[in-house]
């Protein structure tokens, strides 16, 4: 296995984006979107998650862990890479650009948004409809939000697209432009269920 | 008194492969049908620029002149290209013309492609048919699909894909997208696929595989219309396979 590192990391990091971070992704944006039924409706959900057995273990081995290691070899994947867009304006082209800077915008917000609740909670503060009426009311940190959910979204999506190019999934030129149809739908429902419940909170 | 009608060319040059790149430009006699390898023998045959100046033959590499072997590639007009097929009646003036900076460029539009046969010998992209005793006949092959394996044969190692490609650059160790092909060719091979296993972990080493970004610019990019990103996901499926039979243990072969 000495030689083949590279393809073990590169394949892991392909995995772990979509299984478990992908996954939960998807259920925090649901989650999340009990806001839009108000306040209590929120606070009832998060308590829920909040009282999950296991919290700890299942937050570090389901979304730090995982996401710690996509976030640091992903930075890597895109430093590593070459824009070229100028000289080659194809569409693949563009989407695999705009996966690496949507990725470290997503890493950006994820970090931030990460110290602001999850760890400020950790210190004491109240994590409830309350604390991120708090943060959004402020219009910059809206904007920081919205832009930051939109990224992850994209980037989620279109990952899922070439996921299922790595794995060998999708091989026929024409299974890849299905495929590319159906993760901008995702891309486009779960923005939609994303910039809703930021809505929400204001 | 009739206007004779010229062809205007800017070349980026570059004495040695250490020295620092610079243009020049040049204006060659237009003659119908002229394709840009004949223009830089006209340049060859009077080397003096549009200023006047008498300056050093460009140097270039060519063989087979009907986009076979891919030795002229070279970045026309910002697209690299072979020079053979590149009409000068279908290119917008000036024309400028550039070496491939992904390869070390040897002189002005000469590079060295050696990195390519390298990845190809690293991935063992051959058949073995050699042995201590004759070894017979090997299996026959379907002619559908020999005909469908003849589109990955098309490949000349011309490096355009190389050149298209965002993950080949020196921060990375990538192979290209053209060892995709050849790896897909090689398998698909009643005899090659003896040694599949073989080759496709060579393929999963550094270098390899992994090193794809899916941008899939090298499909838009080959002249020979090789289905390179088709070749790039079946080659990934085979390699997610492979390692699956390498770590939980099943026939390796």
């Amino acid at each position: 296995m000495a030689g083949n590192r590279e393809f073990f990391n590169r394949r892991l990091h392909s995995l772990l984006g979509v299984i478990p971070i992908g996954l939960f992704l998807c259920i925090h944006l649901v989650v999340n979107h009990f806001a839009t039924g108000g306040s209590s409706s929120f606070n009832r959900a998060a308590n829920f998650m909040e009282s999950l057995p296991f919290l700890h273990i299942l937050e570090w081995i389901l979304i730090f862990l995982p996401l710690l290691y996509h976030a640091i070899y992903g930075l890597y994947i895109a430093f590593t890479g070459t824009a070229n867009v100028g000289r080659f304006g194809f569409f693949r082209n563009w989407m695999y650009l705009l996966q690496r800077i949507t990725g470290v915008i997503t890493l950006i917000f994820v970090a931030w948004h990460v110290w602001e609740t999850r760890i400020a909670m950790a210190f004491g503060t109240a994590l409830n409809y309350q604390m991120m009426h708090d943060i959004l009311s402020s219009p910059f940190m809206f904007g920081f939000y919205a832009v930051g959910v939109v990224c992850a979204i994209f980037h989620f999506s279109n990952g899922l697209w070439s996921f299922m190019v790595s794995w060998g999934i999708t091989v026929s030129p024409r299974s890849q432009v299905i495929s590319t149809y159906v993760t901008m739908i995702i891309f486009v429902v779960l923005s939609i269920v994303g910039i809703q419940t930021l809505f929400a909170f204001v | 008194m009739a206007e004779t009608k010229t062809v205007k060319f800017i070349i980026t040059r570059q004495d040695s492969p250490d020295s620092a790149p610079y243009e020049e430009e040049f204006e060659v006699p237009y003659r119908p049908n002229m394709n840009v390898i004949s223009a830089l023998m006209e340049i060859r045959r009077n080397p003096v620029t549009t200023k006047g100046n008498k300056t050093a033959p460009i140097t270039w590499d060519m063989n087979c002149l009907e986009e076979v072997c891919g030795a002229c590639s070279m970045v026309i007009n910002g697209k690299p290209r072979q020079a053979c097929s590149a009409l000068v009646d279908k290119l917008e003036q000036p024309i400028r013309l550039a070496p491939m900076k992904t390869f070390p460029v040897i002189r002005d539009l000469q590079i060295d492609r050696s990195r390519m046969f390298d990845s190809l010998k690293k991935v063992k992209a051959w058949i073995p048919i050699d042995g201590t005793y004759d070894l017979g006949p090997g299996p026959r092959m379907a002619e559908t699909k020999r005909q469908w394996a003849y589109e990955l044969s098309k490949c000349m190692t011309c490096g355009v894909c190389l050149e298209a490609c965002p993950n080949v650059n020196s921060k990375t160790n990538f192979m290209g997208p053209f060892v995709f092909g050849q790896v897909r060719l090689f398998n698909a091979h009643p005899t090659g696929a003896m040694n599949k296993a073989e080759r496709l972990n060579a393929f999963m080493e550094d270098g390899g595989i992994q090193g794809c970004g899916n941008s899939q610019n090298c499909v838009q990019a080959c002249p020979k219309g090789i289905p390179l990103t088709t070749s790039i996901a079946a080659v990934n499926r085979d390699a997610t396979i492979q390692s699956f039979k390498n770590f939980f243990g099943s026939d390796q072969i």
